[in-house]
């Protein structure tokens, strides 16, 4: 492609396969107490 | 839904349902910018008059290319992968498994802009939490935990470190019991940095997986806002402290935790300062409170806010060094679908505990009686309530349905929009205007850091 890159595939929609479990951090939309937003928290399925 | 934007310099586009993201030249960004799904097979003859500045031919191959993502699930995607009905009913099942301890309603900084009341949280009493208090809320979440094994606990108030020992009490409780109970503990602090010494920053860099510590930026600014009890500032006093701290902690997780207001709309120079203080994790964000503040932000303030954030992010993509809380985007390896609806758990899967015991849905909510969830000490809990909260998503709240950003953000914080509106499902704009913004620079900021663009002012 000369026109487009892309930087991120459809990664949102792969991870309905197997999303839910819950163990993830907290979030918060301030760093008053979290440290992450969802944004940018990982996924802790595997942990 | 695709969103297209410009932010320092890139034309870019996100595909709100897939979660791709890509980087566009001009002419693919001109032409994306005025058509509707479904794509046509071919370059619409129109778009050539549309469009008069390129060459027919680019203007084809562009379509071309945009077509291409479009039959690859990668643009005009919609979200028919997710049902939200099933999705809210898990939400409304999801244990509470995450506590925001108010070890202390005390505090010995009178910030302005507290949300506490600069601590008391308007109740008029100032508290400490005793331990029986505080092992009866670990008591509390590991029984509603359910299965989930990761609990995390915030220690905050009022001033946490003015209830030291009920921070360390509860620590020791609580890993007594996880091996039992099949949990794992996450702690993290908050606090003002004025009772920092050496034995309890020792104590902080061991035991809690975060810290957060709050100072506002430039010293006038810190000091204009975060006063002692005389009033004075605690610039001086906190700074070095945290130095200290930080350069202690090794690679756990902290964040220098600022606030601005209207009296600093140049803010980017605070985040600058906090980072040149060798500070790596740093936030700092917009004032809450309600409008009749002197310090609150006023319709007017708007334009000048989301230029700064602009102005910010130029400045940090030369700072490899500064990782700022808001410009922090995974695009690839985030949380799934199922999270990002719903977002931050308040009042189903987050509680706040007070002094006296009482549960609030979070800490912005202590001292609303009408928001009162219970009490550790009995079993009352208002499920009604707690239900009300879970059922909290980007598909239930009006706003957030049409939002390109909605995947990001998540329905925003639901005391924010009851300050603001009266209404804990309706956000205020002018929160989700910054929050769109700050996405927008993340995302860009992403893109020059991947080398698929470069930055211009």
């Amino acid at each position: 492609m000369t026109h487009i890159q892309t930087l991120n595939g459809a990664t949102l929609k792969q991870s309905a396969a197997h999303g839910g479990c819950g163990e993830c951090q907290t979030s918060c939309q301030s760093a008053c107490k979290t440290s992450c937003t969802v944004a940018n928290q990982k996924c802790e399925n595997n942990k | 839904m695709v969103h297209t934007f410009i932010c320092l310099g890139v034309p870019m586009a996100v595909d709100v349902n897939s979660g791709a993201v890509h980087v566009l030249d001009n002419a693919a960004y001109d032409v994306l910018s005025l058509l509707d799904a479904p794509m046509a097979d071919i370059c619409p003859k129109e778009f050539y008059q549309k469009l008069p500045q390129y060459d027919p031919a680019m203007l084809d191959e562009a379509w071309g290319e945009l077509l291409e993502l479009q039959k690859n699930g990668l643009l005009f995607t919609n979200d028919s992968y997710i049902d939200p009905a099933a999705a809210t009913l898990m939400q409304q099942d999801a244990p509470i498994k995450a506590l925001c301890l108010h070890v202390s309603h005390d505090c010995n900084l009178r910030c302005q802009y507290c949300f506490a009341s600069t601590g008391d949280f308007g109740t008029g009493r100032r508290m400490t939490m005793d331990v029986e208090t505080a092992k009866k809320a670990i008591d509390f979440v590991i029984e509603r935990s359910g299965s989930r094994r990761n609990i995390e606990v915030d220690f905050f108030g009022g001033e946490p470190l003015m209830a030291i020992d009920t921070v360390k009490a509860t620590v020791e409780y609580a890993r007594s019991l996880e091996q039992k109970h099949n949990k794992n503990f996450r702690f993290t602090i908050t606090t003002n940095g004025v009772l920092l010494d050496d034995e309890n920053i020792e104590y902080i860099n061991r035991e809690m997986s975060n810290a957060v510590l709050s100072l506002d930026g430039r010293s006038e600014v810190n000091d204009r806002m975060r006063r002692t009890v005389s009033g004075g500032g605690s610039y001086d006093v906190i700074l070095p402290k945290f130095q200290k701290l930080v350069q202690g902690r090794g690679e756990k997780d902290y964040y220098l935790r600022g606030t601005f207001t209207r009296y600093n709309p140049d803010f980017a120079a605070d985040v600058l300062h906090i980072a040149d203080q060798g500070f790596r994790h740093v936030s700092v964000e917009p004032v809450v409170g309600s409008l009749d503040c002197d310090y609150s932000f006023r319709e007017e303030d708007l334009p000048g806010i989301l230029e700064e954030y602009e102005r910010l992010a130029l400045e940090l993509l030369k700072r490899e060094d500064v990782n700022f809380f808001h410009f922090n985007v995974d695009l690839s390896q985030g949380p799934c679908v199922i999270k990002r609806m719903r977002g931050c758990g308040a009042g189903c899967e987050y509680v706040a505990v007070t002094p006296d015991g009482d549960i609030y849905p979070c800490h912005q909510f202590v001292g609303n009686e009408e928001y009162r969830l219970g009490n550790v000490y009995n079993d009352a809990f208002n499920m009604e309530l707690s239900r009300k909260f879970a059922g909290l998503n980007i598909y239930t709240r009006p706003d957030c349905k049409d939002c390109w950003a909605r995947f990001y953000c998540s329905g925003g914080c639901s005391a924010s929009n009851l300050l603001v509106n009266g209404d804990i499902k309706k956000p205020n704009r002018f929160g989700c205007d910054m929050q769109r913004k700050r996405l927008e620079c993340a995302i860009a900021i992403k893109a020059i850091r991947a080398g698929m663009a470069k930055s211009e002012p």
